[in-house]
């Protein structure tokens, strides 16, 4: 279905981005927002919509065309009170967004990982024997996917151990926020004051451990660079964006290798294909499915023009499959170079710990790849659905381990 | 207004582009006595790498110099680069080049943008200008009243006609001293500074005698109040090149050529060595690699000087040699 706009017809899709039946199979919808052109209007929200590669990847660097500070949910904050007091980095432009954003780029940047990166692996190790020393039937999600990052993340935010089984559902909620106020939200809407407070409270100094993540922001506002008013909010960004996320990365590469033993074989030869392979399973199953921008000026797109100020969303999954990007997209493959993908975004907004990330699903994929020679499916897989991240709630997996250990 | 969604460099199936980091001169304009802008656009009309004020780039220009200019543009702008120039005739020939033989339409390396000099959030600023530090504070001065900031600029230079800039700064009012010297005589830092307070940042760049000089006008304020930069000339090493240099990949024993329109990157790749990378503007930091022995010439936005000169990693996106080989662990 088409409508006539300006001087081209403009592309129209009747379909619910957000819901179940796109959630759990989200492919059809992409492949027919790609084929409808570079720019589709979908009217069931009154929004625009980008699915190709060179669109998606073009709006999310001009953050000053495509601004984020007017919300990148469907709730656009020029005329609706955000539901918690915006995101500093993720709901900001510049200049706003340039202090704390420098702040977190140094905190969390490859050569500032470099300390942690002995102890994830050693911890790795760890999980990964107590997982396989209780049989070789296990689901990756619960076993592996979700206590990794919740073991060595918080950890190195320096967070107290107790209560951060709030971090999971805290997560799912602000990330089903996102879309519209449909059935997930109100699903978690009944905890979303509780768990916001109790994460809220985690941020304040004096609970941080003193060599964390949390203790460096607070000192980056002491030297001036943020405000402290700034500081607790930028240690929420990290307990906000930075657990479900690598859960349901680690989640995509597990269940990659599960379906795709030849792929296993390769990474067991060659070891140091981890960092690739994890990168390939983000652009492959996009755990971070869309975000919203919004138009700081009339855009003209293709033969059509996106009206100031109205929102568009930004389909990074479909992007990332783009057959006119990527050869043979639907495959997950090590021999592919996945560089540049926009699972992790692009430009200011990237994601700042795609570093920690990487660190996190390289400790586990080395450590699993040491002991397991061959992972498999093992029963039926049960997806997780959010408005935003593509999850999956349970891969059962019977792993065969290498005889010699 | 209707703007045009425009490419970003990478988007391409296969290759990527090394001109981010080679720019052209698109404008050359005399602004001051001794001063001139250059402006630099992506030859292929592409989008420059982010800044914020207070950043500065490398030029590396044709006569293989490479000198460091604070960008002194618009960032809202993602096209262009503008850069201050002030003639030093005691300097070591970098901006001679620039005001003599420099051209519209010449090619030249650019690397960074880096930051040692970013605004940091306060309610107040007072920013201190003396000559060509201006360049860094004019950005600076923008962004703070777009901020809705309080803030002051006290400009100091020789003489008026040496002072470059006065037209974009005069709609701002009461908010500017301009100050020249032979009209009346040096900055009186105490009196425009005031009492010391907190809830004040301080932002001054200029001649080394005025930087000193801020340093003990501010002894009394709290710590952090006074931000400053000055360039120091640093000893690259040999001169940047523009013609070919191979790279030995230490691990996989072979060695490639990169030839000057191509990217280290791009050639290892070629060569079929994996290396991860997503921005391919020397700004996301993914594609770092060791170096294990040879001169990078860093066109990255994210080591600092210290790191740079340290030459032990490199950011192969962008970043290239200083010398005839590069060994890499790769």
């Amino acid at each position: 279905m088409t409508v006539t706009q300006g001087y081209g017809t403009l592309p129209v899709n009747d379909a619910d981005p957000f819901g179940h039946e796109v959630l759990e199979n989200p492919l059809p919808l992409h492949a027919e927002l790609r084929d409808a052109g570079p720019v589709v209007y979908l009217t069931m929200y009154d929004v625009y919509a980008f699915a190709r590669y060179e669109h998606v990847h073009a709006a999310l660097a001009n953050w000053q065309g495509f601004q984020s500070a007017a919300g990148v949910g469907l709730s656009n904050f020029r005329y609706e009170k955000p539901w918690r007091p915006p995101s500093l980095l993720l709901e900001a432009d510049p200049p706003r967004h340039d202090a704390p954003r420098r702040v977190l780029t140094k905190v969390l940047g490859p050569r500032a990982l470099r300390r942690l990166r002995e102890g994830w692996h050693a911890d790795a190790e760890r999980l990964v024997d107590e997982v396989l020393a209780g049989g070789d039937q296990f689901d990756a999600v619960t076993s592996l996917a979700e206590p990794f990052p919740l073991r060595v993340f918080p950890d190195a935010v320096g967070i107290p151990n107790h209560g951060r089984e709030h971090l999971l559902p805290y997560g799912d909620h602000l990330f089903n926020a996102f879309g519209p106020p449909n059935d997930l939200v109100a699903k978690g809407a009944p905890r979303a004051a509780e768990l916001s407070a109790w994460v809220n409270a985690q941020c304040a100094r004096d609970l941080l451990t003193g060599d964390g993540f949390g203790a460096q922001i607070w000192a980056a506002a002491d030297r001036g660079e943020i405000t402290p008013e700034q500081a607790p909010l930028v240690v929420r960004s990290l307990l906000s964006a930075g657990v479900d996320t690598t859960v349901h990365g680690l989640s995509a590469v597990l269940y990659a290798f599960a379906t795709h033993p030849e792929q296993w074989r390769r990474l067991r030869e060659r070891p140091e294909l981890a960092r690739v392979a994890f990168d390939e399973a983000v652009r492959w199953e996009s755990p971070v499915q869309t975000f919203f921008r919004t138009a700081t000026n009339d855009v003209r797109v293709g033969d059509h023009v996106v009206p100031e100020g109205r929102k568009i969303l930004m389909f990074l999954g479909a992007a990332n499959r783009d057959p006119r990007r990527w050869d043979d997209p639907d495959a997950f493959d090590l021999s592919r170079d996945p560089s540049g993908h926009v699972g992790f975004g692009m430009g200011i907004h990237q994601c700042v710990g795609q570093h920690v990330a990487r660190l996190e699903a390289e400790a586990l994929l080395t450590a699993l790849a040491r002991r397991v020679r061959r992972i498999e499916l093992d029963g039926p897989t049960r997806r997780h659905h959010n408005n935003t991240l593509r999850a999956w709630e349970s891969i059962p997996v019977r792993v065969h381990l290498e005889k010699s250990i | 207004m209707i703007h045009t969604l425009t490419g970003v460099i990478g988007t391409g199936k296969g290759a990527v582009s090394a001109q981010v980091a080679t720019l052209r001169v698109t404008a050359k304009r005399l602004v001051a006595d001794d001063v001139l802008t250059l402006e630099l656009a992506s030859p292929a009309g592409y989008r420059l790498r982010d800044w914020a004020p207070g950043a500065h780039v490398d030029l590396v220009l044709p006569n293989g110099m490479t000198r460091q200019y604070s960008l002194c543009g618009d960032r809202w702008d993602p096209f262009t680069y503008r850069v201050g120039v002030l003639r030093e005739p005691a300097g070591r020939g970098g901006s001679a080049y620039i005001h003599d033989e420099l051209r519209v339409g010449d090619l030249i390396g650019v690397g960074g943008p880096r930051n040692n000099f970013a605004l940091v959030p306060s309610e107040r600023y007072l920013f201190v200008a003396g000559g060509i530090g201006i360049t860094p504070l004019l950005p600076m001065v923008r962004q703070a009243e777009m901020l809705g900031a309080d803030w002051q600029l006290l400009y100091g230079g020789r003489r008026r006609a040496s002072m470059a800039f006065l037209d974009e700064l005069a709609p701002y009012g009461d908010r500017v001293q301009v100050v020249p010297q032979d009209e009346f005589g040096l900055l009186d830092l105490p009196t425009f500074l005031g009492a010391p307070g907190a809830g004040v940042k301080i932002y001054a760049c200029g001649p080394a005698p005025l930087l000193t000089a801020m340093a003990g006008a501010c002894a009394a304020w709290p710590p952090y109040t006074l931000r400053t930069e000055r360039f120091v000339a640093e000893d690259l090493g040999a001169p940047a090149r523009s013609t070919p240099f191979e790279v030995e990949l230490a691990r996989t024993g072979t060695t490639v050529a990169v030839p000057p329109e191509q990217t280290v990157l791009e050639a290892v790749t070629a060569a079929g060595v994996e290396v991860l990378s997503s921005c391919r503007q020397g700004t996301c930091g993914t594609c770092e690699t060791v170096v294990l022995s040879g001169v990078p010439d860093h066109r990255d936005a994210v080591l600092e000087d210290h790191e740079r000169a340290a030459n032990d990693c490199m950011f192969i996106c962008v970043s290239r040699s200083r010398c005839d080989r590069l060994v890499l662990d790769l």
